[in-house]
Protein backbone atom coordinates (compact mmCIF):
# COMPACT_ATOMS: atom_id res chain seq x y z
CA UNK A 1 0.00 0.00 0.00
CA UNK A 2 1.21 3.56 -0.94
CA UNK A 3 1.01 6.26 1.63
CA UNK A 4 0.96 9.80 -0.11
CA UNK A 5 3.72 11.75 1.62
CA UNK A 6 3.24 15.74 2.07
CA UNK A 7 5.90 17.89 0.84
CA UNK A 8 6.13 21.20 2.31
CA UNK A 9 8.79 22.29 -0.19
CA UNK A 10 6.99 24.32 -2.79
CA UNK A 11 6.72 26.67 0.42
CA UNK A 12 9.99 27.96 -0.29
CA UNK A 13 8.85 29.23 -3.67
CA UNK A 14 6.34 31.68 -1.32
CA UNK A 15 9.31 33.01 0.67
CA UNK A 16 9.95 36.06 -1.90
CA UNK A 17 6.62 37.05 -1.65
CA UNK A 18 6.97 36.66 2.01
CA UNK A 19 10.11 38.87 2.70
CA UNK A 20 8.34 42.06 0.37
CA UNK A 21 5.17 41.38 2.40
CA UNK A 22 7.24 41.89 5.62
CA UNK A 23 9.21 44.91 4.79
CA UNK A 24 6.26 46.88 3.16
CA UNK A 25 3.60 45.94 5.70
CA UNK A 26 4.13 44.05 8.24
CA UNK A 27 7.32 45.63 9.52
CA UNK A 28 5.59 49.42 9.21
CA UNK A 29 2.44 47.81 11.14
CA UNK A 30 4.72 46.53 13.77
CA UNK A 31 6.06 50.05 13.60
CA UNK A 32 2.65 51.91 13.99
CA UNK A 33 2.07 49.52 16.89
CA UNK A 34 4.73 50.65 19.06
CA UNK A 35 3.77 54.32 17.72
CA UNK A 36 -0.32 53.59 18.98
CA UNK A 37 0.94 52.79 22.80
CA UNK A 38 3.61 56.54 22.70
CA UNK A 39 4.09 60.05 22.61
CA UNK A 40 5.78 60.65 20.04
CA UNK A 41 7.50 64.15 19.89
CA UNK A 42 10.47 63.73 17.85
CA UNK A 43 12.74 60.15 17.23
CA UNK A 44 14.84 60.57 20.08
CA UNK A 45 11.90 61.82 22.49
CA UNK A 46 8.50 59.86 23.30
CA UNK A 47 6.97 58.64 26.56
CA UNK A 48 4.69 55.46 27.23
CA UNK A 49 0.91 56.35 27.81
CA UNK A 50 -0.12 52.66 27.25
CA UNK A 51 -3.48 52.78 26.15
CA UNK A 52 -4.95 56.27 26.48
CA UNK A 53 -4.87 57.15 22.14
CA UNK A 54 -7.75 54.09 21.67
CA UNK A 55 -9.33 55.70 24.29
CA UNK A 56 -8.98 58.74 22.74
CA UNK A 57 -9.67 58.05 19.36
CA UNK A 58 -12.56 55.26 20.26
CA UNK A 59 -14.24 58.01 22.54
CA UNK A 60 -13.83 60.94 19.45
CA UNK A 61 -17.22 62.09 18.12
CA UNK A 62 -15.51 62.75 15.15
CA UNK A 63 -14.29 60.22 14.27
CA UNK A 64 -17.63 58.40 14.81
CA UNK A 65 -18.75 60.82 12.51
CA UNK A 66 -16.30 59.83 9.98
CA UNK A 67 -17.29 55.83 10.27
CA UNK A 68 -20.92 56.35 9.82
CA UNK A 69 -20.16 58.58 6.65
CA UNK A 70 -17.77 56.06 5.46
CA UNK A 71 -20.50 53.09 5.87
CA UNK A 72 -23.02 55.52 4.81
CA UNK A 73 -21.07 56.19 1.03
CA UNK A 74 -19.87 53.02 1.28
CA UNK A 75 -22.90 50.93 1.15
CA UNK A 76 -24.17 54.19 -1.21
CA UNK A 77 -22.02 53.15 -3.98
CA UNK A 78 -23.00 49.40 -3.68
CA UNK A 79 -25.97 50.04 -4.09
CA UNK A 80 -25.37 52.25 -7.48
CA UNK A 81 -22.59 50.21 -8.65
CA UNK A 82 -22.95 46.86 -8.45
CA UNK A 83 -26.92 47.05 -10.49
CA UNK A 84 -25.97 49.24 -12.81
CA UNK A 85 -22.44 47.34 -13.97
CA UNK A 86 -24.93 44.05 -14.27
CA UNK A 87 -27.11 46.27 -16.36
CA UNK A 88 -24.17 47.90 -18.13
CA UNK A 89 -22.91 44.13 -18.91
CA UNK A 90 -25.87 42.57 -20.27
CA UNK A 91 -26.31 45.63 -23.09
CA UNK A 92 -23.02 45.51 -23.81
CA UNK A 93 -22.25 43.73 -27.37
CA UNK A 94 -20.91 40.12 -27.28
CA UNK A 95 -19.55 39.61 -30.55
CA UNK A 96 -17.31 42.23 -33.57
CA UNK A 97 -15.77 45.26 -33.84
CA UNK A 98 -18.60 46.40 -30.97
CA UNK A 99 -17.74 44.73 -28.63
CA UNK A 100 -14.08 45.34 -28.68
CA UNK A 101 -15.22 49.04 -28.98
CA UNK A 102 -17.23 48.89 -25.65
CA UNK A 103 -14.91 47.09 -24.13
CA UNK A 104 -12.45 49.75 -24.80
CA UNK A 105 -14.87 53.00 -23.79
CA UNK A 106 -16.06 51.06 -20.93
CA UNK A 107 -12.43 50.45 -19.36
CA UNK A 108 -11.45 54.13 -19.85
CA UNK A 109 -12.14 55.38 -16.77
CA UNK A 110 -10.64 52.82 -15.18
CA UNK A 111 -6.83 53.66 -16.19
CA UNK A 112 -7.36 57.39 -14.78
CA UNK A 113 -5.26 57.94 -11.92
CA UNK A 114 -7.47 58.69 -8.95
CA UNK A 115 -6.20 62.49 -8.63
CA UNK A 116 -6.75 63.29 -12.21
CA UNK A 117 -10.40 61.72 -11.63
CA UNK A 118 -10.84 64.27 -8.64
CA UNK A 119 -9.37 67.25 -10.85
CA UNK A 120 -11.87 66.01 -13.95
CA UNK A 121 -15.01 66.32 -11.53
CA UNK A 122 -13.74 69.28 -9.46
CA UNK A 123 -13.81 71.22 -13.39
CA UNK A 124 -16.80 69.36 -14.58
CA UNK A 125 -18.79 70.09 -11.81
CA UNK A 126 -18.43 74.06 -11.34
CA UNK A 127 -20.94 76.05 -12.99
CA UNK A 128 -18.72 78.29 -15.00
CA UNK A 129 -16.43 76.10 -16.57
CA UNK A 130 -17.77 73.01 -16.37
CA UNK A 131 -20.58 71.10 -18.42
CA UNK A 132 -21.97 69.12 -15.18
CA UNK A 133 -22.55 72.47 -13.13
CA UNK A 134 -23.68 74.77 -15.89
CA UNK A 135 -26.19 71.90 -17.20
CA UNK A 136 -27.26 72.05 -13.60
CA UNK A 137 -27.63 75.89 -13.82
CA UNK A 138 -29.05 75.81 -16.90
CA UNK A 139 -32.04 73.47 -15.56
CA UNK A 140 -32.46 76.14 -13.00
CA UNK A 141 -31.01 73.55 -10.21
CA UNK A 142 -28.67 75.68 -7.55
CA UNK A 143 -25.91 73.00 -7.32
CA UNK A 144 -22.74 74.17 -5.54
CA UNK A 145 -20.63 71.06 -4.83
CA UNK A 146 -18.26 73.84 -2.76
CA UNK A 147 -20.76 75.26 -0.75
CA UNK A 148 -23.59 72.67 -0.05
CA UNK A 149 -23.06 69.29 1.70
CA UNK A 150 -25.85 67.19 -0.54
CA UNK A 151 -24.24 68.97 -3.60
CA UNK A 152 -20.98 67.64 -2.39
CA UNK A 153 -22.03 64.13 -1.44
CA UNK A 154 -23.94 64.00 -4.83
CA UNK A 155 -20.84 64.74 -7.07
CA UNK A 156 -18.81 62.49 -4.92
CA UNK A 157 -21.09 59.78 -5.11
CA UNK A 158 -21.28 60.27 -9.03
CA UNK A 159 -17.88 60.56 -9.55
CA UNK A 160 -17.16 57.07 -7.59
CA UNK A 161 -19.98 55.59 -9.46
CA UNK A 162 -18.38 57.10 -13.29
CA UNK A 163 -14.90 56.13 -12.21
CA UNK A 164 -15.62 52.32 -10.44
CA UNK A 165 -19.31 51.13 -12.41
CA UNK A 166 -16.89 50.05 -15.36
CA UNK A 167 -15.12 47.20 -12.98
CA UNK A 168 -18.03 46.05 -11.96
CA UNK A 169 -19.40 45.86 -15.12
CA UNK A 170 -16.13 44.02 -17.13
CA UNK A 171 -16.52 41.46 -14.51
CA UNK A 172 -19.72 40.41 -15.07
CA UNK A 173 -19.40 40.89 -18.65
CA UNK A 174 -16.68 38.32 -18.09
CA UNK A 175 -18.84 36.39 -16.19
CA UNK A 176 -21.69 36.62 -18.68
CA UNK A 177 -19.62 35.29 -21.79
CA UNK A 178 -18.44 31.90 -19.27
CA UNK A 179 -21.98 30.98 -19.50
CA UNK A 180 -22.22 28.21 -22.07
CA UNK A 181 -24.88 28.93 -25.13
CA UNK A 182 -26.61 25.49 -24.13
CA UNK A 183 -28.31 27.37 -21.55
CA UNK A 184 -29.69 29.86 -23.72
CA UNK A 185 -30.78 27.29 -26.37
CA UNK A 186 -32.52 25.28 -23.37
CA UNK A 187 -33.99 28.60 -22.42
CA UNK A 188 -35.27 29.43 -25.99
CA UNK A 189 -37.01 25.51 -25.87
CA UNK A 190 -38.94 26.71 -22.74
CA UNK A 191 -39.85 29.75 -23.98
CA UNK A 192 -38.66 31.27 -21.05
CA UNK A 193 -38.86 35.28 -20.80
CA UNK A 194 -35.97 37.68 -21.12
CA UNK A 195 -36.22 37.75 -16.94
CA UNK A 196 -36.45 34.57 -16.51
CA UNK A 197 -33.38 34.25 -18.64
CA UNK A 198 -31.66 36.81 -16.04
CA UNK A 199 -32.80 35.54 -13.04
CA UNK A 200 -32.48 31.71 -13.41
CA UNK A 201 -29.59 31.34 -15.53
CA UNK A 202 -27.63 34.83 -15.60
CA UNK A 203 -27.91 36.06 -12.41
CA UNK A 204 -26.48 32.84 -10.50
CA UNK A 205 -23.84 32.30 -13.19
CA UNK A 206 -22.83 35.91 -12.14
CA UNK A 207 -22.94 35.34 -8.42
CA UNK A 208 -19.02 34.37 -8.10
CA UNK A 209 -17.66 37.75 -10.02
CA UNK A 210 -20.34 39.91 -8.11
CA UNK A 211 -19.01 38.36 -4.64
CA UNK A 212 -15.64 39.71 -6.27
CA UNK A 213 -17.08 43.17 -7.32
CA UNK A 214 -18.48 43.63 -4.40
CA UNK A 215 -15.82 42.84 -1.67
CA UNK A 216 -13.23 44.92 -4.04
CA UNK A 217 -16.06 47.70 -3.99
CA UNK A 218 -16.43 47.65 -0.40
CA UNK A 219 -12.32 47.72 0.24
CA UNK A 220 -11.74 50.00 -2.13
CA UNK A 221 -14.71 52.68 -1.20
CA UNK A 222 -13.99 51.95 2.44
CA UNK A 223 -10.28 53.19 2.47
CA UNK A 224 -11.36 56.07 -0.53
CA UNK A 225 -8.93 59.48 0.44
CA UNK A 226 -7.39 60.85 -3.16
CA UNK A 227 -10.78 61.75 -5.02
CA UNK A 228 -12.66 63.50 -2.30
CA UNK A 229 -9.91 64.63 -1.02
CA UNK A 230 -8.61 66.46 -4.60
CA UNK A 231 -12.62 67.03 -5.24
CA UNK A 232 -13.92 68.74 -1.96
CA UNK A 233 -10.80 68.85 0.36
CA UNK A 234 -13.36 66.63 2.76
CA UNK A 235 -15.82 69.69 2.86
CA UNK A 236 -17.74 71.67 2.99
CA UNK A 237 -17.46 71.41 6.74
CA UNK A 238 -16.28 67.78 7.52
CA UNK A 239 -19.45 66.40 4.98
CA UNK A 240 -17.04 64.59 3.03
CA UNK A 241 -14.39 63.52 5.07
CA UNK A 242 -13.86 60.05 5.40
CA UNK A 243 -12.01 57.76 7.78
CA UNK A 244 -8.56 58.22 5.70
CA UNK A 245 -8.86 61.77 5.02
CA UNK A 246 -9.37 62.14 9.29
CA UNK A 247 -6.64 59.79 9.39
CA UNK A 248 -3.83 62.12 7.48
CA UNK A 249 -5.13 65.30 8.81
CA UNK A 250 -4.44 63.58 12.23
CA UNK A 251 -1.16 61.96 10.95
CA UNK A 252 0.51 64.35 8.69
CA UNK A 253 -1.53 68.30 9.18
CA UNK A 254 -1.35 67.70 13.07
CA UNK A 255 1.91 65.02 13.47
CA UNK A 256 -0.39 63.24 16.48
CA UNK A 257 1.69 59.86 15.28
CA UNK A 258 0.41 58.32 18.68
CA UNK A 259 -3.26 59.00 18.36
CA UNK A 260 -3.40 58.30 14.43
CA UNK A 261 -1.46 55.21 15.11
CA UNK A 262 -4.06 54.06 17.39
CA UNK A 263 -6.82 55.26 15.00
CA UNK A 264 -4.75 53.08 11.92
CA UNK A 265 -5.20 49.91 14.12
CA UNK A 266 -8.59 50.73 14.95
CA UNK A 267 -9.70 51.33 11.10
CA UNK A 268 -7.08 48.23 10.02
CA UNK A 269 -9.48 46.01 12.42
CA UNK A 270 -12.61 47.08 11.37
CA UNK A 271 -11.09 46.77 7.82
CA UNK A 272 -9.99 42.70 8.81
CA UNK A 273 -13.10 41.96 10.12
CA UNK A 274 -15.09 43.16 7.10
CA UNK A 275 -12.90 41.81 4.96
CA UNK A 276 -12.59 38.07 7.12
CA UNK A 277 -16.93 38.23 7.00
CA UNK A 278 -16.73 38.84 2.96
CA UNK A 279 -14.09 36.14 2.75
CA UNK A 280 -16.03 33.60 4.94
CA UNK A 281 -19.32 34.17 3.00
CA UNK A 282 -17.86 33.38 -0.39
CA UNK A 283 -16.31 30.21 0.42
CA UNK A 284 -18.92 29.22 2.57
CA UNK A 285 -21.56 29.80 -0.49
CA UNK A 286 -18.77 27.81 -2.78
CA UNK A 287 -18.90 25.41 -0.77
CA UNK A 288 -22.78 24.82 -0.36
CA UNK A 289 -22.65 24.59 -3.97
CA UNK B 1 15.73 49.12 15.61
CA UNK B 2 15.72 52.50 17.20
CA UNK B 3 13.12 53.98 14.74
CA UNK B 4 10.68 51.11 15.51
CA UNK B 5 10.32 52.93 18.23
CA UNK B 6 9.81 49.31 20.66
CA UNK B 7 8.49 49.11 24.01
CA UNK B 8 8.42 46.15 26.29
CA UNK B 9 4.69 45.62 25.99
CA UNK B 10 4.65 45.72 22.39
CA UNK B 11 7.98 43.90 22.03
CA UNK B 12 5.99 41.01 24.49
CA UNK B 13 3.35 41.28 22.59
CA UNK B 14 4.76 40.47 18.89
CA UNK B 15 7.13 37.85 20.59
CA UNK B 16 3.51 36.70 21.68
CA UNK B 17 2.13 36.47 18.55
CA UNK B 18 5.22 34.99 16.51
CA UNK B 19 5.12 32.23 19.48
CA UNK B 20 1.77 31.18 18.70
CA UNK B 21 2.44 31.61 15.27
CA UNK B 22 5.33 29.10 15.56
CA UNK B 23 3.11 26.76 18.01
CA UNK B 24 0.43 26.48 15.68
CA UNK B 25 2.77 25.57 12.35
CA UNK B 26 4.27 22.96 14.65
CA UNK B 27 0.94 21.16 16.07
CA UNK B 28 0.10 21.60 12.33
CA UNK B 29 3.16 19.47 11.37
CA UNK B 30 2.81 16.93 14.30
CA UNK B 31 -1.05 16.50 13.92
CA UNK B 32 -2.49 17.99 11.27
CA UNK B 33 -6.16 19.11 11.53
CA UNK B 34 -9.34 19.18 9.72
CA UNK B 35 -12.41 21.24 9.45
CA UNK B 36 -14.78 20.08 12.16
CA UNK B 37 -18.07 22.06 13.76
CA UNK B 38 -18.20 23.11 17.24
CA UNK B 39 -20.41 25.96 18.71
CA UNK B 40 -19.74 28.64 15.54
CA UNK B 41 -22.22 28.98 12.93
CA UNK B 42 -19.54 27.63 10.25
CA UNK B 43 -17.06 24.65 10.34
CA UNK B 44 -13.53 25.98 11.14
CA UNK B 45 -10.00 24.48 10.84
CA UNK B 46 -7.28 25.20 13.95
CA UNK B 47 -5.91 28.10 12.01
CA UNK B 48 -9.52 29.74 11.62
CA UNK B 49 -10.37 29.33 15.24
CA UNK B 50 -6.81 31.17 15.88
CA UNK B 51 -7.67 33.60 13.47
CA UNK B 52 -11.31 34.51 15.32
CA UNK B 53 -9.84 34.30 18.43
CA UNK B 54 -7.70 36.94 17.73
CA UNK B 55 -9.35 38.88 15.94
CA UNK B 56 -12.21 39.20 18.55
CA UNK B 57 -9.76 39.44 21.31
CA UNK B 58 -8.71 42.46 19.34
CA UNK B 59 -12.37 43.73 19.76
CA UNK B 60 -12.57 42.70 23.33
CA UNK B 61 -9.24 44.65 24.47
CA UNK B 62 -11.08 47.91 22.49
CA UNK B 63 -14.31 47.49 24.21
CA UNK B 64 -12.74 47.28 27.62
CA UNK B 65 -10.43 50.35 26.64
CA UNK B 66 -13.16 52.71 25.72
CA UNK B 67 -16.14 51.29 27.69
CA UNK B 68 -14.42 50.84 31.34
CA UNK B 69 -11.84 51.71 33.70
CA UNK B 70 -10.64 48.44 34.05
CA UNK B 71 -7.40 47.62 34.21
CA UNK B 72 -6.28 46.26 30.02
CA UNK B 73 -4.97 43.06 32.11
CA UNK B 74 -8.02 41.80 32.86
CA UNK B 75 -9.32 41.71 29.74
CA UNK B 76 -6.05 40.03 28.43
CA UNK B 77 -7.02 37.01 31.14
CA UNK B 78 -10.57 36.94 29.77
CA UNK B 79 -9.21 36.89 26.15
CA UNK B 80 -6.93 33.90 27.15
CA UNK B 81 -9.95 31.87 28.85
CA UNK B 82 -12.09 32.94 25.64
CA UNK B 83 -8.98 31.79 23.24
CA UNK B 84 -8.94 28.60 24.87
CA UNK B 85 -13.29 27.78 24.46
CA UNK B 86 -12.78 28.58 21.15
CA UNK B 87 -10.09 26.56 20.07
CA UNK B 88 -11.23 23.51 22.00
CA UNK B 89 -15.17 23.46 21.50
CA UNK B 90 -15.59 26.31 18.61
Amino acid sequence: MQTKVENNKAWFLVMPVFLIVAFSAIIPLMTVVNYSVQDIFDPYTRYFVGTEWFKQVILDSRLHDALLRQFIYSFTILIIEVPLGICVALMMPTKGRGASLALILVAIPLLIPWNVVGTIWQIFGRADIGLFGAFMSYIGVEYNYASNPIDAWLTVVLMDVWHWTPLVALLCYSGLRAIPEVYYQAARIDQASRWAVFRYIQLPKLTNVLIIGVLLRFMDSFMIYTEPFVLTGGGPGSSTTFLSQSLVQQAIGQFDLGPAAAFSLVYFLIILLVCWVFYTTIMNMQKDK
Amino acid sequence: MAWMSWTLPTALFFIGIAAILVGMTTWQIISPCVERRGFLPLATTRGDRLFIGLLSSAFIHLAFVALTDVNIAVATVLCAVWMIILMRWG
